[in-house]
């Protein structure tokens, strides 16, 4: 798949590949921090958001 | 090949130099020590070789010149027998901490009087992220310490920077009952060791001086270390809280360490947002040569913690070891150290 840009991941500033054929709302895996990402614009700027998370109970 | 020795191989550390070593492509394994061993395959006190090589154990008397020497016997043996040593081999790598500290004032305060400061002097610290360039030339190099090793990885590209109140680090490091050695003890006794949670030093750990040797090179530091065994068998785990003299942001972390570590081949940041592994987890990193490094800023103060985690018997020593074995011999850096460790386990 041929990689259309590489875009900021706004959790860790790392660089997240996309690809030409992404769509709006596809989610993706920032590389670095792992974060879930969520495409919200593809024009005219691609933008990427942190995915909501299910909250975990980490017995705090 | 070259021809390298293990003096010193019945231990745990001496056993991962030597698994290491068997699978390296640059070296041939000579002779592997022990006194109380000698004569009997590697495997009796390895048993993870078993059918892995055909060594036996020698004794140290009759060890034979090699290449490369390593020492992997208790502090004070190598000092203590430096003169029967040195005629041994061209280049030796200790693992124990005879020869880390370069400061006569701070052995002394730690470990009693040098005996032999002139041998120390020819010595060179072998952590490669800290000293690479020096370790490429040296000919006799001695590793760090485990605890010492995560700690000053986690810290060192803040100090670096001088973005770090320098007398107001506490760093508080978990570790697994491999630190204590091969030997037992009342305290590594089943009943006694199983299930705790011991402060076994919760300050004046020996490794506090040689942190401060590597992060004194960036201003006047003074580290507050605390060590806790766990219920855990490898693994050293440092939780270190730094206070920061100017605000950061996440951003602004995430460049230091990218900036100081990407290079690196063995050093991984960690720190994500979701799933069960979000910080460095020692037991993911059981057997490799990784130390992988992670950090959360305190959002009401300029408090950064910084998780940092490695295998005590192999970035803590014997890979340490063999990455500076590389350097020294002009090898690729990462030869013989590929295991990317098991999950799960």
């Amino acid at each position: 798949m041929p990689v259309l840009t590489t875009i900021e991941c706004p959790v860790c500033w790392g660089g997240v590949n996309v690809s030409a054929d992404v769509m709006l709302s596809e989610l993706l895996d920032c590389g670095d921090c792992g974060a879930e990402l969520e495409v919200t614009a593809l024009s005219p700027a691609l933008q990427l958001a942190e995915a909501p998370m299910s909250a975990e109970d980490w017995g705090e | 090949m070259t021809r390298v020795s293990i003096l010193g191989g019945s231990g745990y550390g001496g056993g991962e130099l030597l698994r290491i070593l068997l699978s390296h492509p640059h070296v041939t394994v000579s002779q592997v020590t022990s006194r109380g061993l000698a004569g009997k395959s590697v495997g009796r006190a390895h048993p993870n070789l078993r059918g892995h090589t055909g060594l036996k154990f020698s004794d140290p008397g009759d060890l034979q010149p090699c290449d490369l020497l390593f020492l992997a016997m208790p502090h004070g043996k190598a000092s203590g027998s430096w003169d029967d040593l040195e005629p041994l081999a061209e280049r030796f790598i200790d693992l124990s901490a005879d020869f880390r500290l370069d400061d006569a004032e701070s052995y002394a305060r730690f470990y009693g009087t040098h005996p032999r400061p002139d041998v120390n002097s020819t010595f060179t610290y072998g952590l490669a992220e800290v000293n690479r360039d020096a370790i490429r030339g040296a000919s006799r190099v001695a590793t760090g310490g485990c605890n010492a090793t995560v700690s000053i990885l986690a810290l060192l590209p803040f100090f670096e920077q001088g973005l770090v109140h320098l007398d107001r680090t506490v760093i508080d490091v978990k570790v697994g009952s491999s630190e204590g050695g091969a030997d037992p003890n009342e305290g590594s006794h089943h009943p006694v060791r199983s299930g705790t949670v011991r402060p076994y030093r919760p300050t004046g750990h020996r490794h506090t001086a040689e942190i401060e040797m590597i992060l004194g090179r960036h201003g006047a530091a003074r580290v507050h270390l605390s060590v806790t065994a766990i219920e855990m068998v490898r693994g050293a785990a440092a939780l270190a809280h730094i206070f920061l003299k100017e605000t950061l942001t996440e951003r602004d972390i995430w460049g230091i360490l990218r900036a100081r570590y990407d290079d690196e081949p063995f050093v991984r940041i960690v720190s994500e947002r979701t799933g069960v592994y979000r910080f460095p987890e020692p037991k993911l990193l059981a057997g490799t040569n990784y130390c992988d490094i992670g950090f959360e800023l305190d959002a009401n103060s300029e408090r950064l913690v910084v998780v940092a985690a490695i295998d005590n018997l192999v970035k803590g020593s014997a890979g340490q070891a063999v990455q500076a074995m590389n350097l020294m011999m002009g090898w690729d850096e990462t030869a013989g150290l590929g295991f990317p460790g098991l999950h799960p386990i």
